[in-house]
């Protein structure tokens, strides 16, 4: 179920910036990919082009090629809705829907793209909590509002909503920046699970989670402020952390970096 | 490290209690400007408040007892002059109500449209034009909306003053209040929550219908409601597209029609105390229907559907 995403001389722009240049890399299915690199060199910028969220902001296009099994994201027949069903994506901040559920939110993609029949919703609600980890702490209150669980609660539950759609892929910008150690570890955890059916991609700035969660790690750097962000290197995050080919990424994870 | 240590190691010094000097003091330049704009600030408040309590005290004094009477909800003025007692206020009430109901039923919909399309979708030379133009509706006198319509409805078309012609005044006068009301609470709506959900694969209609209006829902019927009682209140138009008539007349293509604010038109510059009476009672009748719109604006602001 899980594809391949290939990226290809990927330039993004904001209206007349050119926020990043030249991104080549390739990841691989039922893999993690961690993006690390030091704030504004575009990891975010990236990770919302593989589902086409980019261009959501007015301004936002992107040159180069985007591909999941050889499917060009950005051909012109390419629907950028249905891409957005295929790649799901969680957000840093958990933003749960206010005027729903529990379960609305989770069951919120399938429902808005016209599921009606109750029992497979029911299925589905229960499947996607389980796999979030989160059903046990929810099960007696799947009618309470999403918005009433703690911070942690609502980002299991913001990937719960975004596995219910069945992605091929999951993006995940910083899904723990806003979390406790305990919530980290259970949705570091859940990556790991995840990881047997989905291709992941996630962007982070800590190093340890990088190294735990991750397959590959690919490391974005800035030439200098003002120019556009890039790819330094992208290898299994093993040779990254232990020896990697470029000296700019040794000083960034050792910690000597500006 | 060791530096940290000689330091945390070092004797403490000697304390004193502090005073406001070590805080630079509080400087009685400073204490009097604060005393100052308090007083500014309350009296500012005092001085509005007087003419409201003023116009709803005399209101209800000379008013309320007409409010009282049974006839008054349940009569028209048909047969009654001006010298005689009696009758009620209903065919103005229901005037009032049928032309506020029409009214929104044309405002609400090309108000709230027009306000998706400046927050979700206006970007460029159109969107800038809509903006400009609804805040130039918003400054026009209900006069002008008044003659604005007599001079396309009958002038140029030719048609009779008509009830309904009072209606398209009135939703000149709505439509700007509704699309700025609205525009403000869809731009309150995070954005967070649309690329939550365009990240589901949901069209961009689907999530403006189903997440965006129902999370701003209760601040934009607050809004409509709001609106709609200002336009209540409107006597220009009125007096020039709709004749006023002492006897029930429901009909928005008959030519007449009562209503509160021509009710107290009617009467104004009678001497005589039971046609007095009847202005302050129409009045109060206006005052109290829109009180009660804004409690039910509230309520339903209360009753909103954004839970934590
Ligand atoms: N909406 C936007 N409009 C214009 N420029 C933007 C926008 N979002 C980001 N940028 C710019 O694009 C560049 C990359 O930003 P991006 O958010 O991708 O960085 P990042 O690596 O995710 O940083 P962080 O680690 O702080 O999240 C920055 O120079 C930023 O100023
Ligand atoms: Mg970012």
């Amino acid at each position: 179920m899980a594809k391949r995403i290939d990226v290809k001389d990927l330039d993004i722009y904001y209206g007349d910036f050119k926020a990043v240049e030249g991104v080549s890399l390739t990841v691989e299915p039922r893999s993690v990919t961690a993006f690390i690199g030091p704030s504004g060199c575009g990891k975010s910028t990236v990770l919302r082009t593989l589902n086409r969220m980019h261009e959501v902001i007015p301004g936002g296009r992107v040159e180069g090629k985007v591909a999941l099994d050889d499917q060009d994201l950005y051909a012109s027949s390419m629907d950028p809705v249905a891409v957005r069903r295929t790649v799901g994506m969680v957000f840093q901040r958990p933003n749960p829907f206010p005027t729903m559920s529990i379960r609305d939110n989770v069951a919120a993609g399938l429902k808005l793209n016209g599921v009606k029949n109750k029992k497979r919703l029911d299925e589905v609600v229960e499947a996607s909590l389980k796999g979030a980890n989160l059903w046990n702490e929810v099960k007696d209150r799947l009618d309470k509002p999403g918005a009433g669980l703690s911070g942690g609660q609502q980002q299991r539950l913001c990937i719960a909503r975004a596995i219910a759609v069945e992605p091929q892929v999951l993006l995940m910008d910083e899904p723990c920046s806003a979390l406790d150690p305990i919530s980290t570890l259970a949705i570091e955890d859940l990556i790991n699970d995840l990881k047997s059916q989905y291709t992941i991609v996630i962007v982070t700035h800590n190093m340890q989670q990088a190294a735990r969660v991750s397959d590959q790690t690919a490391f974005f750097n800035l030439k200098a402020t003002g120019q556009p962000g890039r790819l330094v290197e992208v290898d299994d995050t093993q040779r990254i952390f232990s020896n990697p080919s470029e000296k700019a990424t040794e000083d960034y994870i050792s910690g000597r970096f500006g | 490290m060791s530096t940290v240590s000689t330091v945390g190691e070092s004797a403490p010094r000697a304390r004193t209690t502090p005073t406001n000097d070590d805080f630079g003091g509080r400087s009685g330049g400073r204490a009097f400007k604060d005393q100052l704009a308090r007083i500014l600030m309350w009296g500012a408040f005092l001085i509005a408040l007087i003419p409201l309590v003023w116009i709803l005290g005399s209101t209800l004094l000379k008013g309320g007892h007409m409010l009282l009477e049974a006839d008054w909800w349940g009569k028209s003025q048909a047969g009654i002059t001006a010298r005689r007692e009696g009758g009620g206020a209903v065919h103005a009430i229901q005037g009032t109500l049928i032309q506020a109901l029409v009214t929104a039923l044309i405002s609400v919909p090309i108000g709230v449209l027009t306000a998706v399309y400046l927050v979700e979708y206006g970007r460029g030379r159109l969107a800038r034009v809509v903006s400009f133009m609804v805040d130039i509706l918003t400054g026009i006198p209900s006069i002008v909306a008044g003659l604005f319509i007599y001079a396309v409805w009958v002038t140029t078309f030719g048609f009779q003053r008509l009830p309904i012609a009072v209606c398209f005044a009135l939703t000149m006068l709505m439509i700007p209040t509704v699309v700025r009301s609205t525009e403000e609470m869809l731009k309150l709506v995070p954005n967070e929550l649309r690329e939550a959900s365009y990240a589901l694969g949901v069209p961009k209609w689907k999530t403006i219908m189903k997440i965006v209006i129902p999370t701003s829902f209760s601040g934009i019927v607050t809004g409509i409601l709001l609106g709609l009682a200002r336009v209540m209140g409107e006597t220009a138009p009125l007096l020039i597209l709709a004749p006023y008539t002492k006897v029930i007349a429901t009909d928005l293509f008959g030519g007449l029609m009562g209503t509160l604010p021509t009710m107290i038109n009617q009467d104004r510059d009678q001497t005589l105390q039971p046609a007095l009476d009847r202005v302050w009672g129409a009045a109060l009748t206006l005052i109290l229907i829109i009180f009660l719109l804004n409690i039910l604006g509230r309520l339903i602001g209360r009753f909103s559907k954004v839970k934590s």
